[in-house]
């Protein structure tokens, strides 16, 4: 196996709160993305998803503090801080936003705003940067020609077409997408998501999806990672994460899902993520576990591997402990 | 159409033919050059009937006229022409003083717990308002009882640990919960849920959509509006799925998923997403968006979209009837079907 694209290890985020104190939105997360792959980070709101993406690309406000490495192509971009990461933000890693589609500037056509970052990054310029457009917008399924429109003349989907074909911009190895679908139709939806992973099949590109909708992840990635409390709980293929999960905060988030034929009574969590403003002791998910045991209150679970590339921290998976309780 | 009445006694809701429409500014201009003038068809004949103890789940994409539906169903929204009868009681065109008090049996739950609740009012209050508007519930203690009883029947148990909080200290799941609360305070039969849930967190969902179904087997009956065919499938007895302010297709929530008649639901069933990553079904990906209501397509409204459509599609615009081999109560608007 050749060498991950992007290789995250142990990054941590805190964000200083007014009044004092600091949120820890991030505790250790460690993950790695091949070229032309889908991982997917889901997880219920708060649980520093987007968190971890946006240290990835280098845009946390000033009040949050950053460790850990963030390897892309074997250098650490998270080294020297805005010296080592400006040359790769949207260079080789890019962003589809939240909401994107709400985010052009509506003065501005479709053209000139997918024309911008290459201008910016020096890849592009010119006619050959709005010849380079028109081909993004193609290739995002909108006529070239409708370069020259503006925002407010395209649909809801066809402007999170261009939000994407505008993370293209230059070329970029990396996307990562943050919940790229949500408040789109279902249909709509669906075209997207088929073109993001035509553009991983196509063209290598390596994606990220965060979203908080299991069901999307399992149908658009190959792997993903479930986060709870700032941290990665469980870590595997999508197809083993369903069939055979091994911590019970995934079982329990794909039970409290609704499935179009699914016959089980669909069942919520009961409880809430605990605060991230102080520390922690134990199993984090503890309080709202089904299956918690004695160590759980006060022995925090390592991430350890249950299968080939399938970890989770969980002292279910220790039998060690299992037997001594 | 299941119109029928149960035991001689009509049905909780019954809806016939409703059309609400939207005029579309002309502007200045517009007007002195005797444009003509537009109306967004938001609903567009829609015909369906509720009775007690039934959850029926409208789905729809935006702009299918859903949300427009149960807002002319509690006259939020005037409608232009139709009928809504609410316990045998033509009640289209009652005056407002009347509707005042339909409104009390018929209660809406609004999408965003977050924007639905006054962050000045405790729980309590935010329950007991119901009371006072309509100037029910007694002296203050009975109020005191019913907002109690409310709250333990919306799932806030034990209410006493609930009555004093304000939204800020309570989390979505409970905001919602408030929300139902005070929508049950003034016993009502028709709850219109729109989008319930789709604010709340995935682990939070399903503890309100359960609720919705015990409120369900205890008499009520429940109009839910959503655009999660996954969670209509789970939950509704019955399934209407509108597509440009028309339904096109209406049946038990197991037909509907299970053996869809219309195009348009076989399409839209085959692009949501299931849990399972091994699941097989092709997604069918319709082109484009829905069309403008302003401009609904001449026939068949869906025929520029539909794959199966044929010449005939475009000259006749078809009603809702049973189609060959469907269940009885399973109707589809498709000649084709």
């Amino acid at each position: 196996m050749t060498a991950p694209l992007l290789q995250v290890e142990n990054l941590h985020v805190w964000f200083d709160l007014e009044g004092g104190g600091e949120l820890h939105a991030v505790q250790g997360v460690s993950f790695d993305l091949a070229e032309g792959e889908r991982v997917g980070l889901v997880g219920e709101s708060g649980c520093g998803k987007t968190t971890a993406i946006l240290a990835v690309m280098g845009l946390l406000p000033p009040s949050a503090s950053i460790a850990g490495k963030v390897f892309l192509d074997g250098e650490d971009i998270l080294a020297q801080g805005e010296e080592t990461m400006s040359p790769h933000r949207w260079v080789d890693v890019a962003m589809v936003f939240q909401g994107a589609m709400n985010a052009f500037n509506p003065v501005k056509t479709v053209g000139e705003q997918i024309v911008e970052p290459m201008e910016l990054h020096g890849t592009a310029s010119g006619k050959q940067a709005r010849q380079q457009a028109g081909e993004l917008l193609e290739r995002v399924g909108i006529p070239a020609a409708r370069a020259s429109s503006y925002p407010h003349q395209f649909s809801g989907g066809m402007r999170q077409r261009a939000a994407i074909a505008m993370a293209l911009a230059c070329t970029p190895k990396v996307l990562l997408a943050d919940e790229p679908t949500t408040a789109l139709d279902v249909m709509v939806q669906a075209q997207i998501l088929q073109l993001l992973v035509g553009l991983a099949a196509d063209f290598g590109l390596a994606l990220i999806l965060v979203t908080h909708d299991l069901p999307i992840v399992a149908q658009v990635c190959e792997r993903a990672a479930v986060m709870y409390a700032g941290e990665i709980v469980e870590l595997g293929p999508t197809d083993a994460l369903y069939h055979d999960p091994r911590h019970p905060y995934t079982r329990l988030l794909f039970a409290a899902t609704p499935d179009l034929y699914g016959e089980d009574a669909v069942v919520s969590i009961p409880g809430t993520p605990p605060r991230l403003d102080r520390e922690l002791t134990g199993c984090p998910f503890a309080p709202r576990c089904d299956s918690s045991f004695a160590p759980c209150a006060t022995v925090k679970p390592k991430l350890i591997s249950t299968a080939a590339d399938h970890t989770a921290a969980c002292h279910l998976n220790d039998p060690a402990l299992k037997a001594a309780s | 159409m299941s119109t029928g009445a149960e035991n001689g006694k009509p049905p909780l809701l019954e809806v016939e033919d409703l059309v609400t429409r939207f005029p579309v500014p002309r502007g200045f201009v517009g007007a002195a050059s005797r444009r003509p003038k537009l109306a967004v068809r938001a609903v567009d004949g829609v015909s369906f009937s509720l009775r007690k103890g039934e959850m029926l789940a409208l789905v729809g994409e935006s702009g299918s006229g859903k949300t427009t539906t149960a807002q002319s169903i509690l006259r939020l929204v005037e409608p232009e022409s139709g009928t809504i009868r609410f316990l045998g009681e033509d009640i289209t065109k009652v005056g407002s003083g009347r509707m005042r008090s339909v409104r009390r049996h018929a209660q809406l739950i609004f999408q965003d717990p977050y924007e639905s609740l006054d962050p000045r009012f405790r729980v309590r209050d935010t329950v007991e308002e119901p009371l006072i508007v309509h100037g029910e519930g007694g002296g203050h203690s009975e109020r005191e009882e019913r907002v109690r009883d409310a709250l333990t029947r919306a799932g806030m148990t034990p209410p006493e640990l609930f009555l004093d909080r304000f939204p800020h200290e309570l989390s979505g799941g409970q905001r919602q919960r408030t929300a139902i609360a005070a929508s049950l305070v003034l016993d009502p039969q028709l709850l219109v849920a729109d989008e319930p849930v789709s604010m709340l967190d995935v682990s939070v969902r399903a503890g309100i959509l359960s609720l919705l179904d015990e409120l369900r087997r205890t008499g009520l009956g429940i109009l839910m509006i959503t655009h999660d065919l996954s969670t209509a499938a789970h939950f509704a007895d019955r399934i209407a799925v509108m597509y440009l302010g028309r339904i096109v297709e209406e049946g038990s929530a197991r037909d509907v998923v299970r053996d869809p008649k219309h195009p348009y639901t076989k399409a839209l069933l085959s692009v949501v997403p299931q849990r399972d990553p091994r699941a097989t079904t092709t997604p069918q990906i319709l082109k484009g968006e829905t069309p403008n209501p302003i401009a609904i397509p001449p026939g068949c409204r869906f025929n520029p979209r539909c794959p199966i459509a044929i010449p005939e599609c475009r000259a006749t615009d078809p009603e809702l009837r049973s189609p060959a081999g469907a269940r009885a109560g399973h109707e589809a608007a498709c000649i084709r079907a």
